[in-house]
């Protein structure tokens, strides 16, 4: 019920969000068509203003593009003349999704098993090792690990290819430029998680039973320090979805977020807004995921 | 008379046994920024971390100086502006993080960029402090129907994914003022006022925990016993306010400022990075390294162009980090 009540509540807020798209994309100066043709005659921008209608009131272009999007059309692209924003979708959301699934593969792996480490080992020269590694993802940004990774593994040891997409040998790097940040950031929460509950009472009874340590450590503390990784990762999923733009730039890689900062910078208008729709939408609709999947982890999380 | 001292949970409960070991006494007079600064002080990480941002800092403002001072053939080899013959040198002696494709001293330019990225961090964060102090203060404060309304609205900002939002508001507002006839007619004001732009737009998306976490203070302060001691002897709302409110959130909002500095510097280089922050002439670590990841090609690499300005900019986020987790420890701050 709980979470029916939130899906039928997001969708006045997917409105709002849509309103605030289109006016602020349309506050800004100059159109689509300025910067091609400048000397062109005022009949032909009048002609394509008329056939995008941009001529019209701004409220009636709203309603318009409102009455599109309940019929799943999202309008046609202004700079990608043959294209319309549904098949600029369909050609970049998969290689995005199918880069940001990957990303989130290797920073939950990645991060669980690191985190694991060093708390399981707590102390010893691996775990200061390790911990030394997670504070460097932590703190060098994608775009500074991404050019290094080509330089390093594309450039100088040919192991990958240095951009673009289409097998898998070109997704390792991107992938790993992607996720290196966020698999930092889930083993320093998987590891205090695991240090925190290492110190509470149910782990001193487990232990005054006679369970083993890895055991002990595999069974409980881990299970107890997965919440807040789940509860981590929604957000993350949705900022990596969401926040490829740089190693797409980097990488040449034909996902969408290319087309929406080249459609801010273009006024691409039907683009921006239905991107940042697109966005908003798998935000809110990841975390209402995650909200859920709390519910099944933890029984003690009800929202009713 | 010290009866108006804001009195915090700590000081109710007399010295840390930390405090005690090292031999301090909280004294009285002393308030809680003191305590503070003792227990910051003895973090090693956080004060090592702010020396060497004091060091950079000390670095960009006086480059400029030493660029004036040294003489003009000097100043001609290392300005951060200067063209040369000698491209893309490799690091050396004369060149410590070697030359770009204009042939410009790529040390120079990483301090100089050093200058914006700390520029709009600062601002950026300031920007963040003072919305979110005043909006989680009011909604606190104030309770009721309007506490629900701000709140909401925190909620629903929440949701919006905040680097789209700033992307589109900087091509687009951003714009709009930028081609007012009077900013047109010179390139320097046009430069700052993106620079300041950026800084508005990356502090307006980034006040949301600050509100909530401020409110959260402020609902547990008003109900406090110091605060109804003081109402009961008749202070009013405004003296409440500034004189027990607002100096008892204050480790808190500090807290939270250091911690929201890094990820501001961070969004700025990205913008940068994709062409929609600082233009040239103008740098900013961000543009530094999208300039050096333009010159990658397969014939020579030129990792001084990306190492440099990219290891200026991750010792710094990592340097702030420390300082933000070392004030956190130090203030006794709960950020979820």
């Amino acid at each position: 019920m709980y979470f029916l009540r939130r899906i039928i509540l997001s969708m006045p807020l997917l409105l709002v969000i849509s309103m605030l798209a289109f006016v602020l994309v349309h506050l800004a100066p100059g159109g689509p068509f300025d910067s091609e043709r400048k000397p062109a005659s005022p009949e032909i921008e009048r002609n394509l203003q008329a056939k995008y209608h941009l001529d019209e009131p701004i409220l009636k272009q709203y309603l318009s593009y409102l009455d599109g999007l309940v019929h799943g059309d999202l309008g046609p692209s202004m700079k990608y003349r043959d294209h319309d924003v549904n098949e600029i979708l369909a050609s970049g959301l998969p290689v995005s999704l199918t880069l940001g699934c990957l990303a989130f593969g290797f920073a939950t792996l990645g991060g669980i098993v690191l985190g694991f480490l060093t708390a399981r080992h707590q102390g010893s020269w691996m775990s200061h090792a390790i911990n030394f590694v997670v504070l460097l993802s932590v703190c060098v940004p994608g775009f500074v690990v991404a050019p290094i990774l080509i330089l390093v593994f594309a450039m100088r040891l040919h192991w990958f290819p240095v951009a673009l997409w289409g097998t898998p040998w070109h997704m390792v790097l991107p992938a790993i430029a992607l996720g290196l940040f966020f698999a930092g950031k889930v083993a320093r929460i998987l590891q205090s998680g695991m240090l925190e509950a290492m110190q509470s009472e149910f782990m001193v009874a487990a232990r005054a039973k006679g369970l083993g340590e890895t055991r002990l450590l595999a069974r409980h503390a881990f299970r107890m320090a997965l919440l807040p990784v789940v509860s981590f990762s929604g957000p993350m999923l949705a900022d990596l979805l969401t926040g490829s733009f740089v190693v797409e730039n980097i990488f040449q890689i034909p996902g969408i977020g290319v087309f929406l900062v080249n459609g801010s910078l273009n006024r691409d208008y039907p683009v921006v807004v239905g991107l940042s729709l697109l966005y908003a939408a798998l935000l809110i609709g990841l975390n209402l995921v995650v909200d859920y999947l709390y519910t099944l982890l933890d029984p003690r999380v009800s929202y009713e | 008379m010290n009866n108006s001292e804001p009195q915090t949970r700590e000081q109710l409960a007399g010295p840390t046994p930390e405090a005690v070991g090292q031999g301090l006494r909280p004294e009285r007079g002393r308030g809680p920024g003191f305590r503070a600064w003792q227990r910051f002080k003895a973090n090693r990480p956080a004060m090592f971390s702010s020396i060497f941002l004091l060091l950079l800092l000390a670095a960009v403002l006086a480059w400029p100086m030493i660029l004036a001072f040294s003489g003009s053939a000097f100043a001609r080899s290392h300005g951060p502006d200067e063209l040369s013959g000698l491209q893309f040198a490799a690091p050396d002696a004369h060149h410590w993080f070697g030359t770009d494709v204009l042939g410009r001293d790529v040390f120079s330019r990483t301090l100089y960029g050093a200058r914006i990225s700390l520029l709009v961090g600062v601002f950026g964060a300031g920007v963040s402090l003072v919305i979110g102090v005043l909006w989680g203060a009011l909604a606190g404060y104030a309770g009721g129907r309007l506490d629900g309304l701000l709140m909401r609205t925190v909620d629903v900002l929440y949701s919006l994914p905040s680097v789209i939002f700033v992307i589109v508001l900087i091509t687009t507002v951003g714009e709009r003022v930028r081609q007012m006839p009077w900013i047109l007619k010179s390139p320097v004001l046009e430069g700052w006022l993106r620079i300041g732009f950026l800084f508005l737009g990356l502090g307006a998306v980034s006040w949301l925990t600050m509100a909530r976490i401020v409110r959260g203070q402020v609902l547990s302060l008003r109900t406090r016993a110091f605060v109804e001691a003081s109402r009961a002897l008749g202070a009013g709302g405004g003296r409440i306010l500034f004189r027990h409110i607002i100096p008892n959130i204050l480790g808190v909002a500090i807290t939270y400022t250091a911690l929201t500095l890094p990820s501001i510097i961070l969004y700025e280089s990205f913008l940068s990075y994709l062409g929609l922050g600082v233009q040239p002439p103008m740098a900013s670590w961000g543009s530094l390294i999208s300039e050096g990841v333009s010159q990658i090609n397969p014939i020579r690499i030129y990792w001084w162009l990306i190492v440099f300005p990219g290891g200026a900019l991750s010792a710094t986020l990592m340097a702030l980090n420390f300082v933000g987790d070392g004030l956190r420890d130090a203030w006794n701050v709960k950020i979820r």
